[in-house]
């Protein structure tokens, strides 16, 4: 039975759907409505909402939390999840899953609070100090927010790192049709020890570089630093170890990849022109592909539903076949310095940008890849 | 005296708690805070405690380091929100006796904030603030805690501003648990400290604690036992003789009004 679901409703109903039984958070628009299903959820199923006193508070209310062996959620927008990186790099370096979304306004500082923008690309990947993993995942429909959210529970736990995902305002706060028995959800849980107390070593890695996590106070007894540590959780600075550990944290999302990196594309089989675009800006793209193809030109839609670790492999080989790729994003150009990186010369790479709080339009996109094919043809 | 002797004569042996493999510890010789991690585990001796439903969670210093070298569920989080993860870690699993130790500038200056929330939920944690009125951990800077005319790296002419009193400050925010103990009063520590973690609700101990190797020694207070000497005569139980004199302890604590010792304020729920 298909219903009108919010986008943000939408995370908070697939969070429960997933397992999460603890919120920490701080109101903050346009993410405001997550917190206040969680709180209006989460005792009906026996879960735990808190409002702590800042975004700092709230992710460090969720990694307690999680080492406690709850599923725990937090949610944000761009100022909040500036003071959040604190925390992330925590989680990053401890291995502490969580999930963080932050539904992307207009910065930098408060800037716009209810207008769209996905200028948080770069701070999800970058914003938090040190060399560190981090899976960001990006829908761009309601049923896209439920089945990304599910997906990044699954990733967390599963891998060990926080997952993020980014929708920017207009996708937080659409409402659309959503039959949410349909829309899938990812299964993923958190490795657990094989072995005893006496012999388990909290940062021991299995084969897939990720080390099994005993939840505290079940009989597992185990140090838990932000400090670099050795696999037995001891600060150390000895050179083999710190490198060797920092390799790690990045290779086990990489082995990972192929489960995490996520792409939809439309049309791009005869494409001469690819789109790039994610959130509200690919629905945009998605008519422009349909305008340009009433038109006669050949366009098509690379939309990575993952944008970190970024799709590289997929869009290289998109990139030695098309003409050019626009990228349409609502920032001055964030993931366009990753399409470039990845195109690295093989095609045109034409930027399709707007950061005045308001949405791409399918005009802006259909003028960029008019232009393109003007000039190429 | 050798280890058994000393577990013999004092019916605890500490090595019984403590992650052997994480020794040595980075403690200074002198410092205040290993009397207090002593004193703790005598206080969850005391109330026969289950290891495997105790946590204890810590922030950024000298203070916090503790926890590491405490054979248990031991969380060292990041610079003063080491309340915030206790906070969800109580919340999500009420079963667990959960226990943060903090310091003046972690706990007051960046997680003060923290602190009076903690004390306003009233969610039930034992917060146990040593106060050494100094940055041990990055090589003596003025605290929140320093007493005026103070000398530290950053108050070289002296300590200006005036100090937080750490217990009005919690009480005031709700913490239905406050008290204070010290360093040169270890055996009234360990029964403050087994109150503080009984208690139900937030409970907060501000124990004075020295750091000879830098407040200490900027300040010219000697080395650790004339520190702890000197530290005793700040509060009411000091002998009447010493009491009479019109000063408590060496400069800079000369002239500061002398402190209350135990539990300051105690409301059961
Ligand atoms: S610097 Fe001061 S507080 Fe830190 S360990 Fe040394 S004596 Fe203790």
């Amino acid at each position: 039975m298909s219903q009108l679901v919010q986008g943000n409703e939408a995370c908070a109903r697939a969070a429960i759907a997933s397992g999460c039984r603890f919120f920490a958070g701080y109101p903050i628009t346009p993410s405001s409505e997550i917190g206040e299903s969680m709180a209006r959820l989460l005792p009906d199923v026996g879960g735990v909402f808190v409002q702590m006193e800042d975004e700092i508070a709230s992710l460090g209310a969720v990694l307690g939390a999680s080492l406690g062996g709850a599923r725990a959620l937090t949610a944000t927008s761009g100022p909040g999840f500036t003071l959040m990186q604190e925390h992330i790099g925590y989680a990053a370096l401890a291995e502490i899953p969580c999930v963080v979304v932050d539904v992307m306004r207009g910065g930098p500082s408060t800037g716009l609070p209810t207008r769209p923008s996905q200028g948080d690309v770069m701070q999800a990947r970058w914003g938090t100090h040190g060399d560190h993993p981090v899976v960001a995942l990006a829908p761009y429909s309601s049923a896209e927010v439920f089945e990304l959210t599910s997906r990044a529970f699954a990733l967390s736990e599963r891998l060990r790192v926080p997952a993020l995902v980014l929708y920017d305002e207009v996708i937080g706060h659409l409402r659309e049709r959503v039959d949410i028995a349909d829309v899938p959800l990812a299964r993923g849980e958190r490795p657990r020890p094989s072995v005893g107390p006496a012999a388990y070593e909290a940062y021991a890695p299995g084969p897939d570089l990720v080390p099994p996590l005993a939840d505290f106070g079940r009989g597992y007894r185990f140090h838990v630093t932000g400090l670099t540590h050795d696999e037995r959780g001891k600060p150390t600075d000895d050179p083999a170890i710190v490198g060797a550990l920092h390799r790690r944290l990045q290779e086990k999302v990489v082995r990972a990849r192929d489960d995490v990196v996520s792409v939809a594309t439309v049309a791009l089989e005869d494409a001469e022109v690819a789109i790039v675009a994610y959130g509200v800006a690919a629905r945009a793209a998605e008519r422009a592909v349909s305008d340009a193809r009433a038109r006669g030109l050949r366009a098509g839609l690379f939309r990575p539903r993952t944008l970190w670790p970024f799709p590289d492999a997929e869009l290289r080989g998109l990139a030695s076949r098309v003409r050019a790729l626009v990228v349409a994003e609502m920032n001055l150009g964030q993931l366009l310095l990753e399409v470039e990186r990845v195109a690295a010369g093989r095609t045109h790479v034409e930027p399709c940008l707007r950061a005045d709080g308001t949405p791409l339009t399918p005009e802006d996109i259909g003028t960029a890849i008019g232009e393109v094919i003007g000039a190429a043809v | 005296m050798t280890a058994k002797a000393l577990a013999a004569a004092t019916g605890i042996d500490y090595r019984e708690h403590l992650r052997l493999p994480m020794m040595p510890h980075i403690l200074c010789p002198g410092c205040g805070h290993g009397i207090v991690l002593k004193a703790l585990l005598r206080a969850i001796r005391s109330l026969d405690l289950d290891w495997d439903r105790l946590a204890f969670v810590a922030g950024i210093g000298c203070s916090s380091r503790l926890v590491g070298y405490i054979d248990g569920c031991t969380l060292h989080t990041t610079h003063g929100r080491a309340l915030t993860f206790a906070t969800g870690l109580k919340l999500a699993r009420p079963d667990l006796t959960v226990v943060v130790i903090t310091g003046d500038g972690d706990g007051l200056a960046i997680g003060g904030n923290h602190l009076i929330h903690a004390a306003r939920r009233d969610v039930d944690l034992a917060c146990l603030l040593l106060n050494n009125e100094t940055y041990g951990m990055t090589g003596g800077q003025v605290a929140p805690t320093t007493v005026p005319g103070s000398v530290s790296t950053t108050t070289p002419r002296g300590a200006t501003e005036p100090p937080f009193d750490a217990c009005a400050l919690v009480t005031a925010a709700g913490a239905s648990f406050v008290a204070r103990g010290a360093t040169s009063l270890p055996l009234e520590l360990d029964t403050l400290i087994a109150a503080a973690i009984a208690h139900r609700g937030f409970s907060f101990v501000e124990i004075e604690s020295d750091c000879p190797e830098y407040f200490g020694r900027y300040n010219r207070l000697g080395r650790a036992p004339e520190m702890l000497q000197q530290q005793r005569r700040r509060f009411d139980e000091v002998d009447e003789t010493l009491a009479a004199k019109r000063f408590v302890g060496a400069p800079p604590h000369a002239g500061v009004p002398r402190l209350r010792t135990g539990v300051l304020h105690e409301r059961k729920t």
